[in-house]
């Protein structure tokens, strides 16, 4: 764990956004509704939080983040660049040819991804095989998984959940991104998750719920469910506004997956740039 | 060494649970992930002696797939044991999305493979399983024909690095091979050599076109055979021998679409010489029946093969 101030943690974030929303302007095309909400996640989990090594991606001992909502991963792509996983330049290669930053992350091709994902519903599952191993070895190391809400209305979601509980990974910490929007409206109009948090706890997680871009409230619920020492699985469901810092694509499911014009895009990074001001 | 005098019969299944304990016992790192019917797939004494290297799912293969790619990506070497029919389709985007995109180091065993869960009926017979997951990049397909070939081939799985979908039998089959008996993933093993025709079998049929060959010889008729026991990557360079005698027939307890029958036929077409006939299951579901009532009724029997390579001849 780095020592680093709540406020460098914000300015991280403000950074993350907008190199993700780069790479989407430049490959016109990409997901930064969700991006976004999970963006200050990421940054407390790459800047603070997870013992990683830039220099050694495979290290054994590393912490492991599993993107199960694979489709956001320009926010991960953004993590990996500035914490120098990547060149510089991979900034300008987002869903190109060749390029380490696939449209959905690829651990065979990009440093630094523990597991390939991209169909919802089985990243968690990794996670747990992951953690199991760890506690197996007497490792130390954590697992940090993060799904996306719409995504916990797939039935594996579920069935890792119980076996998270079962073999009582206090090493798997997941982040449900609860932005309540999913392609086709809201979650609640598509299918309802009901409460999330109780759904977790039900199936043996300690829970909370925060709000997801809070990064004081991050970190301190990230320190209170580490400190829990009751041997279950940790979920933290994190209410958060799909599209977070940029006005016109705040809660719109319309910025699921589509990128910004230069206009559009010139406004959000002004928006991004101003987001520690408002 | 092929013994022609058939002894007992032995299901695969059970030469699975036998070798994994033994891989399990020299390599801490070989895991198995099962999924509730450990009793079935004959990985209770492996959960027994190795608990720390048990995993138990309960009901739910499409997360015990995605735990073993986990387990994978820390250096274990998971085999995911169920039934043929679930782990093959059940956990099918599974297997391809977490196991063969990243290319990862897990196998799937599965018992009840064929028409072998015969009085199950046809829900639980797995006559596409090998089809599909043929069609997925990076992954290797192997059946082996009885016992000893079986016990082998798990053991080679274990080596090789990468996915494999291994297929066993749920009900036993003649013991055709012994513990001297070599198998190298993806050649052939040539049983007999012959110059009138080619059967090319796979799984629990090749007693059955070791038998037919026979039959054939005293008929006349010179066959060869091959065990194709790695359905992919196919062999293509014993298949393309086999266009010297021109004729073969394939044999296989699979669907003849996208099995045995198809892979030896792409390679003849690509040729653009040769003909095959296809034994198999004419994509036609099963029922509950006697094992060896099943064949018979999808024509994978001594008599038909003997049939056909004399229509052939003729």
């Amino acid at each position: 764990m780095k020592q680093i101030s709540i406020q460098e943690l914000q300015q991280k974030a403000v950074e993350l956004r907008q190199a993700a929303l780069t790479m989407i302007y430049e490959a016109q095309s990409g997901h930064p509704g969700g991006s976004f909400s999970a963006a200050d996640v990421i940054a407390v989990l790459y800047f603070k939080e997870m013992n990683i090594d830039p220099a050694n991606p495979k290290w054994e001992d590393r912490d492991r983040f599993v993107l199960s909502k694979g489709h956001v991963c320009p926010i991960l792509y953004a993590a990996l660049l500035l914490r120098g996983f990547v060149p510089p330049e991979t900034i300008h290669s987002l869903r190109k040819y060749g390029s380490p930053f696939q449209g959905h992350p690829d651990m065979k091709k990009c440093p630094g991804i523990d597991i390939s994902t991209g169909s919802l519903g089985q990243g968690l599952s990794c996670a747990v095989g992951m953690a199991i191993a760890g506690k197996r070895d007497g490792k130390a190391y954590r697992v940090f998984a993060m799904v996306g809400d719409g995504e916990c209305q797939e039935g594996q979601i579920w069935e890792a959940a119980q076996s998270a509980n079962k073999y009582a990974l206090d090493n798997l910490i997941v982040f449900v991104d609860d932005n309540g929007l999913q392609i086709d409206g809201t979650c609640d109009e598509v299918m309802p998750n009901l409460d999330l948090e109780r759904k977790f706890a039900a199936f043996g997680f300690e829970t909370r719920r925060i709000d997801g871009h809070n990064i004081e409230e991050i970190v301190r619920t990230l320190d209170e469910v580490k400190a829990a020492n009751n041997g279950k699985p940790k979920c933290i469901v994190c209410n958060t506004v799909k599209g977070k810092g940029v006005s016109f694509m705040e809660h719109s499911v319309s910025w699921h997956g589509v990128a910004p014009k230069e206009e559009e895009y010139k406004r959000a990074m002004e928006e991004i740039a101003g987001g520690l001001q408002r | 060494m092929i013994v022609q005098q058939q002894k007992a019969k032995i299901a695969t299944r059970d030469a699975f649970g036998h070798e994994i304990v033994e891989l399990g016992l020299k390599n801490s790192n070989i895991y198995v992930v099962d999924i509730d019917i450990g009793k079935s797939c004959k990985t209770t004494e492996f959960m027994n002696r190795l608990p720390g290297q048990h995993i138990n799912v309960g009901i739910a293969e499409q997360n015990g797939c995605g735990i073993a790619a986990g387990l994978a990506t820390t250096g274990k070497i998971p085999f995911v044991s169920t039934y043929a029919v679930f782990g093959s389709l059940r956990m099918a985007e599974q297997i391809r999305q977490e196991i063969c995109y990243p290319n990862l180091n897990v196998k799937i065993a599965c018992s009840h493979g064929g028409l072998t869960p015969a009085n199950d009926g046809g829900s639980h017979q797995a006559i596409e399983d090998m089809g599909v997951l043929r069609t997925i990049p990076n992954m290797t397909v192997i059946m082996g024909a009885d016992y000893y070939a079986t016990r082998r081939l798990v053991a080679l799985a274990a080596e090789h690095c990468g996915p494999v979908y291994l297929r066993f039998t749920r009900d036993a089959v003649p013991v055709i091979y012994d513990e001297q008996d070599t198998f190298v993933i993806g050649k052939a093993k040539k049983l007999r050599e012959g110059t009138d025709i080619a059967l090319i079998a796979n799984g629990d049929t090749v007693h059955l076109a070791l038998k037919a060959a026979a039959e054939l010889a005293e008929q006349g008729i010179s066959a060869k055979l091959l065990d194709m026991h790695t359905l992919k990557p196919l062999d293509r360079e014993a298949v393309v021998e086999c266009l010297d005698i021109g004729k073969i027939i394939t044999v296989e307890d699979h669907n003849i679409i996208n099995g045995l029958g198809s892979a030896v036929s792409e390679v003849v077409a690509e040729e653009g010489r040769g003909i095959v006939r296809r034994i198999g299951v004419q994509d036609k579901f099963g029922e509950s029946a006697p094992y060896e009532k099943l064949l018979e009724l999808s024509g994978i029997t001594v008599d038909n093969i003997v049939k056909t390579a004399k229509a052939l001849l003729s």
